[in-house]
């Protein structure tokens, strides 16, 4: 086991370097950055400011530059805000995660709950309806599923808030503090747990389905267990058992932030981050998001592999 | 000897996209008490599903119990609620099947699973269960007992989950076990130490035995009383030695010409021509009439019935009938 | 011991001639389709947005995307169905438009990723070796980099090269595959390693068949099943990445109309609050088509992909 996740382990950083190496080039050949875009500026000012930044050195020496630096644990200044990248993500990253922990909670409780159920309830008219509720949530573009319940339970309703993590202006402190933030995220938990519940039902009840056809489970049934110690004795942990992969495939949703939720909700995560960032062209902070997420994309995996192994006794090495 | 299992006109059909399959078609055998019963057929003739649908198992919704009367020590099985044939499933009638390397749960411990009908039936505490499940474990003929209750089904062997199998089946002194080709999936040398531990526990116990089997070896080791199945039907039923003597249906002739003997070596092995009819094509007539060497025209037409042939044996075949129907 | 011979003997005998039963196995499946209601109705729905989107503009006053002053930003109505927009378009036939760009996209990024990641895996799957492992670290690599930050290097791009607004629909449905075929290419790469290893592969080793034959005539045909299902849900995938991209300014731009740009009009409160027949129909649109497409793949797959049956 141990020589495998060395293996692993390499063959992640050797991919990683790759990936930086990438990512890198792909943001230091798009035309324009930060200073060229910002028309306050002078020429000569511009120029001096690439110096500083040696932004007019060649690509490949601000790649060494750039990597030297990540070794270091710097992974960059942010030009437009004036801090460093990690010192932003640190400040913004908890947020993201916030919402993303408590979505990913429910979304789970939801998927393996209605899940076990319907597959139990095979063909019946309520497993049709599930499924299409399901293929409906797989279905809806994020962004306009956002817009539209923002438009109709903030706008138009007046029950929820549009957008934000406190209200303009508020100072609460305390349990008013966090009774004000669950106001918040209640509409962008609500839509990306819709956004996650879809796919993640469906791979439990076919896991499950299966399940159910196998031997064992007769042998159980045989046994004259109640039907109840059978599906979730039996039935469930090994229905459970594949989606411990999915966990560490969830790593990079935790921590990443998402893109199009928090931009929508105006929520002040990671996700949100990277998307003014994006207008404004501040390179250092969007090649840092991007290495960050394909870090815990690698790492996920890695721990997706590990935890495979770990729970089914049958791979057990 | 009073009867433990009496079945009467069992038919149990399957729906699907096609049409109706009836997998079970008015079928009726006894097994008394003791007994062994053999129910000898090829893959498809509905010996499996016979036992099913006595352990009340029939996969739905596709398949069902069409009708008849299972009666378990006298009371109707197909008549009794959800949980009441509960408390007497692996508890009063146990099972085994084919595939021991399937049939335990790969995520649980081999103790844990012994110990599961012991609690649910029984209602003995974890430590009582677990007591009793290592000193079965111990009557199946296995050593390192306490090690192999800790173990999963994975690090053991078909033969050794076979006997944990038995183990299971045994576990709450059931009267009838119910045993679905259990030496199938086995080596030649482990299969012959099964059947004898089935028959030493039937001997201890008393309990009787339904054995499905398509393995004519087995039958002639095992069965008291044989019942022939094709295509849903008992072709022919006996008691042993008068079935293997003195076979009447020709379909059982031919499976018994099929046999090899040792010491007999013929030129080349003899096997019935053709193949089990579709289910889904079966019109009233006698099943097996084109692989039949005797077929006449009644045998396609219409169904022989079951009918005493004397010397205990019954078989359904128009060749038995004294008066051939128009 | 002895077991009954007819068993096998009749097995023997069933054993199927390969070409014969493959023509009826697809007319299986298409009627076995045909009675799966809930795919057919995805069908329909699908079959009714592109009849809508391609010919239904051919029957609207309003396709001339001329700037109507006196009916600017109108509610619904029975002249203007879906009301008008801040330049007094029509709606409705600007979604009906919109559409056609939509669905062309979404298909044509299909089909060009499907095809890549189809011809990759076979490469890597058949070949292995170092051709494999060239493929396979290219796929590794690409699914490393979240592909929605990809996505958007990919549009800023384009919005830094001036590409003119005409020709960015051809280059999003290339960024779309560029980021679709890895995940395709692993599948299609495992399916085949599997399939190699079944007997009647083995088989062909056996007979001495040639590369060419064992891949056109044994291989392929069992991947189609596989890749035309993929290949289905993988149009819903990619009318929802265009419009995401084309929302956020980044993919398909103004003045051509996609269903993602007609909801950037959310983007301005007064059109967001006020004006929510500017946004809300192509919206739904996505959503419609998306869910009849992924419905009518789920059928696909219960008839073609016997294995992931439910």
């Amino acid at each position: 086991m141990s020589t495998y996740i060395t293996k692993r382990i390499l063959y992640m950083i050797i991919i990683l370097f790759a990936a930086s190496f990438l990512i890198f080039c792909l943001y230091a050949l798009t035309p324009g950055d930060f200073i060229t875009g910002n028309i306050k500026l002078t020429p000569e000012r511009k120029a001096e400011l690439r110096e500083i930044y040696g932004l007019n050195k060649p690509v490949i020496e601000r790649y060494w530059t750039w990597m030297k630096n990540a070794f270091h644990g710097d992974f960059g200044y942010s030009l437009a805000q004036q801090k460093p990248v990690l010192t932003l993500f640190n400040q913004y990253i908890w947020n993201s995660f916030l919402l993303a922990i408590i979505s990913t909670f429910l979304t789970w409780f939801i998927a393996v709950v209605v899940g076990v159920f319907v597959a139990y309830k095979q063909y019946s008219w309520i497993d049709t309806f599930v499924m299409l509720f399901l293929f409906a949530a797989m279905s809806i573009p994020s962004f306009f599923i956002g817009l539209f319940l923002i438009k109709i339970l903030a706008v138009d309703w007046k029950w929820l808030p549009p957008g934000g993590m406190l209200t303009t202006g508020s100072n609460a402190t305390g349990l008013a503090y966090v009774k004000e933030v669950i106001h918040h995220m209640t509409l962008p938990v609500i839509v990306m747990t819709l956004l996650g519940v879809g796919s993640l039902t469906r791979y439990f009840r076919s896991n499950m389905i299966d399940v159910i056809k196998q031997d064992y489970i007769r042998t159980a049934r045989a046994k004259g267990l109640k039907e109840r110690k059978v599906l979730f004795t039996h039935a469930l942990r090994n229905a459970l058992l594949p989606a411990i992969t999915l966990v560490g495939f969830e790593l990079p949703a935790l921590f990443g932030g998402s893109l199009i939720i928090e931009k929508i909700f105006n929520w002040p995560g990671i996700g949100q981050l990277y998307m003014q960032s994006f207008t404004l062209r501040d390179y250092p902070l969007l090649m840092g998001f991007t290495m960050f997420i394909a870090i815990l994309t690698v790492i996920g995996t890695l721990l997706s592999d590990i935890l495979y192994r770990v729970a089914d006794p049958r791979v057990r090495l | 000897m009073s009867n433990v299992l009496e079945i009467e006109h069992l038919s149990t059909h399957f729906h699907t996209e096609e049409g109706v399959v009836r997998a079970v078609d008015d079928v009726g055998l006894q097994v008394r008490q003791g007994e062994i019963v053999c129910i000898v057929g090829e893959s498809g003739s509905g010996k499996s599903i016979t036992a099913m649908s006595v352990m009340g198992l029939v996969e739905g919704p596709a398949g069902r119990v069409a009708g008849g009367r299972i009666a378990f020590d006298g009371i109707d099985l197909l008549k009794l609620g959800r949980n009441e044939l509960r408390t007497i499933r692996g508890n009063e009638i146990a099972m085994i099947f084919q595939e021991p390397m399937t049939s335990l749960n790969p995520v649980l411990k081999i103790g844990e699973q012994l110990m599961e009908p012991l609690i649910e039936h029984r209602k003995m505490s974890k430590k009582a269960a677990r007591k009793r499940a290592i000193e079965l474990i111990g009557e199946v003929g296995i050593s390192r007992a306490e090690q192999i209750a800790d173990s999963y089904p994975h690090e053991l062997s078909g033969g050794m989950l076979q006997r944990i199998m038995i183990a299971i089946a045994i576990s709450c002194e059931p009267k009838l076990l119910i045993a679905d080709e259990p030496t199938t999936a086995l080596d030649v040398t482990i299969q012959a130490q099964i059947l004898d531990m089935l028959r030493r526990f039937k001997e201890e116990s008393g309990m009787s035995i339904l054995l499905i089997t398509h393995d004519l070896g087995v039958v002639a080791e095992m069965a008291d009383y044989v019942v022939v199945m094709y295509a849903g039907k008992v072709v022919e039923e006996g008691e042993v030695v008068a079935l293997f003597e003195n076979p009447q249906h020709p379909y059982t002739k031919g499976l018994l010409k099929s046999k090899p003997i040792i010491n007999q070596r013929q030129d080349e092995l003899y096997s019935i021509p053709g193949q089990v009819p579709n289910p889904l094509e079966l019109t009233p007539s006698c099943y097996f009439h084109d692989r039949c060497a005797y077929c006449m025209d009644i045998c396609r037409t219409q169904q022989p019935v079951l009918k005493d042939a004397g010397n205990g044996q019954k078989v359904a075949c128009w060749l038995n009938e004294e008066v051939t129907p128009v | 011991m002895s077991t009954i011979h007819a068993e096998e003997a009749g097995a023997a005998k069933a054993v199927p001639v390969r070409t014969a039963p493959h023509a009826s196995m697809w007319r299986q499946s298409l009627r076995r389709l045909l009675k799966n209601k809930l795919a057919m109705l995805g069908f329909a729905v699908v079959a009714f947005m592109f009849a809508a989107c391609f010919i239904g503009p051919l029957f609207s006053p309003y396709t001339d995307n001329k700037i109507n002053m006196a009916v600017m930003n109108n509610a619904p109505s029975l002249k203007h169905w879906l009301g008008t927009d801040a330049l007094g378009r029509d709606v409705l036939a600007r979604v009906l438009l919109a559409g056609r760009i939509s669905l062309t996209v979404g298909l044509a990024s299909m089909v060009l990723s499907v095809f890549v990641g189809t011809l990759l895996g076979v490469i890597a799957g058949y070949y292995r070796g170092v051709v494999d492992q060239l493929v396979m670290r290219l796929a590794d690599l690409l699914l490393t980099i979240p592909s929605l930050p990809l996505l958007f290097i990919f549009g800023a791009l384009l919005s830094e090269w001036k590409v003119p607004t005409d020709y960015r629909m051809y280059i999003v449905m290339l960024m779309l595959s560029i980021v679709g075929w890895p995940g395709l290419a692993r599948m299609v790469r495992g399916q085949m390693l599997s399939l190699r290893e079944r007997e009647y592969m083995q088989a062909t080793v056996v007979l001495g068949l040639r590369d060419r034959r064992k891949l056109f005539n044994h291989l392929l045909p069992n991947l189609v099943p596989l890749i035309i299902v993929i290949a289905t849900f993988n149009i819903g995938g990619a009318i929802l990445s265009e419009s995401v991209l084309s929302y956020f300014g980044l993919g398909v731009m103004a003045p051509t109309p996609t269903w993602g740009n007609m909801i950037d009009a959310a983007n301005n409160m007064i059109d967001f609050q006020d004006h929510p027949w500017l946004w809300i129909p192509p919206g739904f649109s996505i959503f419609a088509t998306v869910i009849a497409i992924n419905i009518f793949g789920d059928g696909l797959r219960d008839v073609l992909d016997p294995k992931q049956k439910r």
